[in-house]
């Protein structure tokens, strides 16, 4: 009987090694997409910045960035995240290697660093909104919490996508699902980084000079 | 406890929306009671609710878009009705209740019928086009759908329960702000099209990475159908546009709930700033919508002219040069706002350079057409008029291009009549298209060509009359918007676009008649070769409606136009006779994580809406149970087994070789 010809087997040899090769396998399927997501989310932060750019100087006759920025606390701050950004890789490692405990260990200890992170900037948050300059003082401080504000929040989901992972891996061990989402989560991680070195760098550098 | 929830809310006083809301409501308890009672819930849930069969959802998409549309097309006779009777006089519509008509229509029309059309179509073919199994996340997918599925019910909620926004389809400010907009209306807006935004962006990553990562063996993105370029031109557009509207409403609702200073009078607040951000996702939106569109005539005219499509390479420039180029237009919305003549020229400039790549495909198209062996079936009768119309939308774009024109015509019904004209001409005449041309391959039967053909006439006629009018009044000085007016010069043109709205709705009507018909008429129009226009991509060699797993085997393409060729070699060659060993195929398990979530997305929306904080804590909570839990999941592929596959396949081959070769015969 007859059956579909669409395939090689009844025309051998159209298609050359050159040509697309095929559906791509589920690993780079998913962290593709996840880089998408992440380059989506860098559009949203962008708009966010340049929010921040044009409010800058609308400080109402309010405090400037200038008067509140402790850029102590935001090195600590930087140190921290950026330690965590170390410590992410380094469970990547373990997840490769399929060590359980180092991979625990390391998600332990950037989950630490996160919420090292968050703490000090909650504690900038209230100290600010104590001190008379919160978000609804002027145009310059809604974009200054809300740019930082969403950065936080990032911050935050990640902390539960993490403590998420975390009890994956007990629970189903170094699945090749389980090592996509690992995958997707370090991207998600370091990304964050490099949006923080954004914002310490417009945000803090420059409002601190100004 | 209810926030700001109370009796009051609902319009008990308001005949118009009590008694609409009640038509609805009643339709759908009778569909609900009809589903329950003939016991097809079971069959629901398992075949469409939790489906993740990119087919299934991409039908479902268009069904909701199709729903939407007759919600917005009432929108849309009410206004006419008002404007044709409100001549020294105020009409039937108080205008609390005409602006939000107005806002209501535009917001439907574009989030809810628009894009769940696209994506729909997009979803329903690419993956059959690219001769793969399913797109690349099938259960997100799932969830990209039910979000947008929020949105709709949380603006139609609007109706019954509070009131919707008067603040037109983009909230400016500071009118949308609390000082000006008290009410939960602008809510409404903007927490439904957050929440349905998600839904956009998670559809528009997945098919962007569908298509760049998900195609079948030799299929090289030169050799791609136009469709899916269009298609990946239009998800790069969502995914690049779609995050800086969820910035800029978030930033409005910031302003609402929590007294920020974005876009207010005080504070330093900056309104212009809003204007800015939402056209930089507006302009793009605006190629999201008919981007696709270019991409299914693209496909209906190759088809129906029985030719390759004249210049592939350069529509494929083309397209690729749009997408980039109408990131760089979004000032020509606010022309009059003040950004100087050297700004506004340079934006002027930008604008009318978008006609070069546009006027590359319509060329494209005509010289398809030329010597072709052309068909005029339905989805080419909607592929022409698009050509005819779309022209004189475009024109009249360029013409508003240029920004001393822009000053005179600006926030007239001319500009109405111009983006009526490219909308409903370029995007909903390629959406009926693209609804026609498919519905065989979706759905296994034809749909009647006389009354398809029926409709057209009316909606081609009914587009004229019914915008033509506007452009005169717009000239004549008529701003849009307008409740009431006392410019007798005005009055019956406004009366002969009111004709030309019924003259779409007749349209509409054989439209729903067609289907109608179609169905019950299903063996007569039945689709038993799976190729039914003598179509030259890959959708076409499967079955229709195409099996779960889409291909026994993956194609393997070697040109463009890869179902032609293959067809062209068979009648020279012969088919082959070799039986291929059939093997398991794995296909995603279904999931109900995308309507458990939007349930709690819905809940939580509604509960922001009418500031019921421990609601909005218990829809976040369910939401990320919901995840955790499709996250524990063990098995996330069910398996069919090779007989199974051999059986469907085998049948499938057997009927098309007897209709071929009864064919032959004849």
């Amino acid at each position: 009987m007859s059956t579909i010809a669409l395939t090689d087997a009844h025309y051998p040899g159209t298609v050359s090694a050159r040509e697309w090769s095929g559906p791509a396998s589920k690993r780079i399927v998913t962290g593709y997409g996840f880089w998408i997501f992440i380059l989506s989310d860098m559009v949203m932060f962008s708009a966010f910045f340049a929010t921040y750019a044009v409010l800058l100087g609308q400080t109402a006759g309010g405090p400037s960035g200038h008067d509140l920025f402790d850029l102590r606390s935001v090195a600590i701050e930087t140190l921290l995240l950026l330690a965590s950004s170390f410590t992410c890789g380094l469970a990547s490692i373990a997840a490769d290697n399929r060590s359980a405990i180092w991979f625990q260990l390391a998600m332990a200890v950037t989950c630490a660093f996160g919420l090292g992170f968050l703490a000090i900037e909650g504690k900038e948050f209230a100290s600010l909104v104590a001190r008379g300059a919160g978000p609804s003082r002027s145009a310059f401080l809604s974009a200054f919490f809300t740019l930082v504000g969403c950065h936080g929040l990032h911050v935050s989901g990640g902390v539960l996508w993490l403590l998420t992972m975390m009890a994956q891996v007990v629970a189903k061990g170094f699945r090749p699902d389980i090592l996509r989402r690992i995958l997707c989560f370090a991207l998600f991680w370091h990304a964050l980084d490099i949006i923080w070195i954004a914002v310490f760098t417009v945000v803090y550098l420059l409002g601190s000079a100004a | 406890m209810l926030g700001k929830l109370s009796w009051a809310a609902i319009p008990l006083d308001q005949p118009i929306p009590m008694v609409a809301s009640g038509v609805v409501a009643l339709a759908i308890l009778a569909v609900l009671g009809w589903v329950v009672i003939r016991g097809h819930l079971p069959y629901l849930w398992r075949e469409w609710i939790t489906s993740v069969d990119h087919k299934r959802i991409g039908v479902m998409y268009t069904l909701l878009a199709m729903v939407m549309l007759l919600r917005g097309f009432a929108d849309a006779l009410m206004m006419r009705g008002q404007q044709s009777l409100a001549f020294h006089g105020q009409g039937f519509l108080p205008p609390e209740h005409y602006d939000q008509i107005f806002s209501a229509h535009g917001t439907i029309m574009i989030f809810f019928v628009a894009m769940p059309f696209v994506i729909g179509l997009m979803n329903f073919v690419v993956p059959l086009q690219l001769g793969v199994r399913d797109v690349a996340f099938p259960t997100l997918n799932s969830v990209g759908f039910w979000l947008t599925a929020t949105g709709a019910l949380l603006v139609n909620i609007s109706l019954v329960i509070g009131e919707f926004a008067r603040t037109g389809w983009l909230p400016y400010p500071p009118l949308s702000e609390l000082a000006y907009s008290p009410g939960v209306g602008v809510d409404y807006y903007l927490w439904s099209i957050e929440i349905s935004g998600v839904g956009t962006l998670v559809a528009g990553i997945n098919l962007v990475t569908t298509v760049l990562k998900i195609r079948t063996k030799g299929m090289n993105y030169l050799r791609m159908p136009i469709f899916c370029w269009t298609t990946l031109a239009t998800n790069l557009l969502i995914v690049a546009a779609f995050p800086i509207l969820t910035a800029t409403l978030a930033m409005l609702l910031l302003d609402r709930y929590l007294g920020f200073h974005f876009f207010s009078n005080e504070g330093g607040g900056n309104m212009m700033m809003f204007m800015n951000l939402i056209w930089a996702w507006g302009h793009p939106e605006v190629y999201i919508l008919v981007l696709p569109a270019f991409g299914i005539f693209s496909e209906v005219i190759s088809t129906f002219s029985g030719k390759p499509l004249f210049g592939y390479r350069s529509m494929v420039l083309a397209t690729m040069a749009i997408c980039i180029l109408s990131f760089m237009v979004w000032l020509h919305h606010f022309f009059t706002m003040g950004a100087g003549a050297d700004v506004n020229a340079i934006f002027g400039i930008a604008t009318a350079v978008i006609a070069v790549p546009t006027g590359v495909k319509v060329f494209n198209w005509l010289f398809t057409m030329y010597g072709g062996r052309v068909r005029f079936q339905t989805p080419m009768l909607w592929s022409i008029g698009f050509m005819v119309t779309f022209i004189i939308g475009g024109m009249t774009g360029v013409l508003m291009s240029v920004p001393p024109a822009a000053f005179v015509l600006h926030n007239s019904l001319f500009l109405v009549a111009h983006f009526h004209n490219v909308l409903i001409g370029g995007f909903l005449f390629g959406a009926f298209a693209g609804y026609t041309y498919w519905f065989p391959k979706a759905f296994g039967f034809r749909l009647h060509e006389g009354l398809g053909k029926a409709a057209f006439w009316c909606w081609l006629v009914g587009f004229y009359v019914a915008f033509m009018p506007l452009y005169v009044v717009g000239l004549l000085g008529m701003t849009r918007r307008m409740q009431h007016y006392d410019v007798p010069q005005w009055h019956p043109w406004l009366i002969v676009a009111a004709f030309g709205a019924a003259l779409i709705m007749c349209g509409i009507a054989l439209q729903i008649a067609q289907l109608v018909v179609s169905v019950r008429r299903r063996e007569q129009l039945r689709d038993e070769t799976g190729d039914p226009w003598d179509g030259r991509s890959l959708e076409w060699s499967t079955a229709s409606p195409p099996p779960a797993f889409n291909f026994a085997f993956l194609p393997e393409v070697s040109s463009e136009d890869a179902y032609w060729m293959f067809k062209k070699r068979a009648r020279e060659q012969g088919w082959s006779d070799t039986t291929p060993e059939y093997r398991n195929i794995e296909i995603p398990r279904n999931s109900p994580t995308g309507f458990v979530c939007a349930f709690f997305a819905t809940v939580m929306g509604f509960a922001l809406i009418w500031h019921i904080w421990w609601m909005v804590a218990v829809g976040a909570l369910g939401a990320f149970a919901t995840f955790v839990v499709f996250a524990w999941r063990d098995h996330d592929e069910d398996t069919i087994p090779a007989a199974e596959v051999a059986r469907i396949d085998r049948n499938t081959w057997a009927l098309r070789h007897a209709v071929l070769s009864r064919e032959a015969a004849e």
